[in-house]
């Protein structure tokens, strides 16, 4: 390594010069269409309404609903019950997928394609894009919100746990072929130890993530805390919105030490 | 391995492992069903509803390509909003990354107090966000943005003080040796061992804005959300399906784009 400062720089590729200068030149056309065209009411943003509104809403907010506290605590528990039950189905759903796309799992080329392709597409669908569909198909409930999460995160799981499988230690499984374990057998005593703690670790986190998904997706109607969302700021009531937002920071941030906690201690 | 050779091991797990094993299976069994009881929503229905899912479905189609004239405007505006949201983002985070990283940020006070911000500000939905920011400025896609730039903040502020805090610590001493001040360390030590996750970050934090833009219009923050928000109502199904498929592919290219370009970079 110590000899590389006193070889001499390669010389500069006139491609590598033209290819930086044209996406330069994109990036800058980028910017002046989006600043050209963008359409902001700068006059009735920096007007005496909007510092009326800030005299008027930010104090309301900093005075929580404590009244409230009740009724927002129970949507609260909802919205933590719709992501465990998404979360657990994604977290089942997506062990089948993620051998699937695995290649030192299925040695054909072919479907670990078409598995990698079902799980993009479910990556590529935002959840509440899918809250909207199921709550359409099934109605304004929870169990809307359940399924929007239960398939939004199988996506996500899906890719993690087949990245998981592929690098594990194929010499054990190798070892229990040879000493004539059946299929079943490899996979209880050669692959399961050797991916649950990870599998595991990333449905944890996948919880984590849900539970700040689900907090929304009452917008659309799919259950949770979101429902309330929508009231408080229809009603311009800001000191439940104030009390909504307290109740989501201490349980977010609740639920994200337990989960460090425990992921610290599974891998 | 003096073991007896007519000791057969029951299992290859310890005895603990499976205890643990088996009371952490309760728990997640009992917690779902406690779960499932108070969503009403049990696995089974998913096998009753699909029906449903599918009678729905055939709603939605065939998608209204007539309508994808009135698509473009929205979604032109959700993308300036995310370009912008995500530039500012990542001007004023660069700041605020320095200050949360330890190996930079040497005084352990100012250090907690930066993480106990961010910490907060990222459990923030940013729905909510977008909520307070119409009420204080109105409707329309300067709330959004708003809403865009902290949201964004928030994670980038955490990546990038993690990279921060992993990089290679000696050029940066060595700079500090031959007296260069706080400013020469960071320009010439820092930024080139970061810059490249940094730009990465960056182009991952505006595909996020994207799909995140889709809910801001639903509180009146601008965006293709407004859109969906109003065919939805209207319940004219196809319109709203021809939006998702323009949505989905826009976030497909824009995530493959900058998929390739993360590539070329890290």
């Amino acid at each position: 390594m110590t000899d590389q400062h006193t070889l001499p720089q390669p010389p500069k590729s006139k491609w590598k010069l033209i290819k930086r200068i044209s996406i330069l030149i994109i990036i800058l056309l980028i910017y002046i269409w989006t600043i050209s065209s963008i359409n902001i009411r700068w006059d009735k943003i920096f007007s005496s309404r909007t510092l009326e509104n800030f005299d008027r809403i930010i104090p309301r907010f900093f005075q929580p609903a404590v009244a409230e506290t009740e009724s927002i605590i129970e949507k609260m528990i909802e919205t933590i019950f719709i992501a465990y039950t998404g979360s657990l189905a994604a977290a089942i759903i997506a062990v089948p997928l993620a051998f699937l796309c695995a290649s030192n799992m299925v040695k054909n080329k072919v479907l670990n394609n078409i598995g990698m392709w079902i799980l993009g597409a479910v990556r590529a669908f935002p959840e509440i894009v899918l809250a909207i569909i199921f709550v359409a198909a099934v109605g304004p409930n929870p169990f809307a919100g359940v399924l929007a999460i239960a398939i939004g995160s199988t996506g996500m799981l899906g890719k993690l746990y087949s990245e998981v499988i592929e690098s594990i230690d194929m010499h054990v499984i190798e070892a229990l072929e040879a000493s004539g374990a059946n299929k079943l057998q490899i996979l209880f005593y050669g692959i399961m130890p050797q991916i649950l703690p990870e599998f595991l670790s990333y449905a944890i986190y996948r919880f984590e993530i849900d539970v700040r998904a689900s907090s929304v997706l009452g917008i659309v109607g799919a259950g949770g805390i979101g429902t309330l969302i929508t009231f408080a700021y229809m009603n311009r009531n800001w000191e439940e919105v104030g009390m909504i937002l307290l109740v989501i920071i201490i349980t977010v941030t609740i639920i994200d030490q337990i989960s460090g906690f425990i992921r610290r201690k599974i891998v | 391995m003096n073991k007896p050779s007519t000791y057969i091991p029951k299992g290859i797990y310890p005895f603990k492992t499976k205890m643990i094993m088996t009371v952490a299976l309760i728990v997640v069994v009992g917690f779902y069903l406690v779960s499932s009881i108070k969503t009403e929503s049990f696995i089974i229905d998913i096998f009753v509803k699909i029906p449903n899912v599918f009678g729905l479905i055939s709603d939605f189609f065939p998608p209204d390509w007539g309508y994808v004239t009135q698509i473009w405007p929205k979604l032109f505006e959700t993308i300036h909003m995310a370009i912008i949201a995500s530039t500012v983002a990542v001007i004023v985070s660069i700041p605020f990354s320095l200050l949360t990283a330890n190996n930079v940020t040497t005084n352990n006070v100012l250090y907690q107090v930066m993480r106990l911000i961010l910490n907060f500000i990222r459990t923030i939905p940013d729905i909510i966000l977008a909520v307070v920011f119409v009420g204080l400025f109105g409707i329309g896609a300067f709330s959004g943005i708003m809403a865009l730039i902290i949201f964004s903040i928030g994670i980038l502020v955490k990546l990038m003080s993690e990279v921060i805090e992993a990089i290679d610590m000696n050029p940066s001493e060595a700079i500090r040796a031959s007296g260069g001040n706080s400013l020469q360390t960071i320009s010439f030590a820092i930024v080139p061992q970061v810059l490249p996750q940094f730009i990465s970050f960056s182009l991952y934090v505006f595909e996020l804005n994207i799909r995140a833009s889709l809910v801001l219009g639903y509180v009146g923050a601008g965006g293709i959300g407004q859109l969906l928000n109003k065919e939805m109502n209207f319940l004219n199904y196809p319109a709203v399906s021809s939006i998702i498929i323009i949505v989905f592919a826009v976030v497909v290219i824009i995530d493959m784009i900058s998929a390739k370009l993360r590539e070329g970079l890290v």
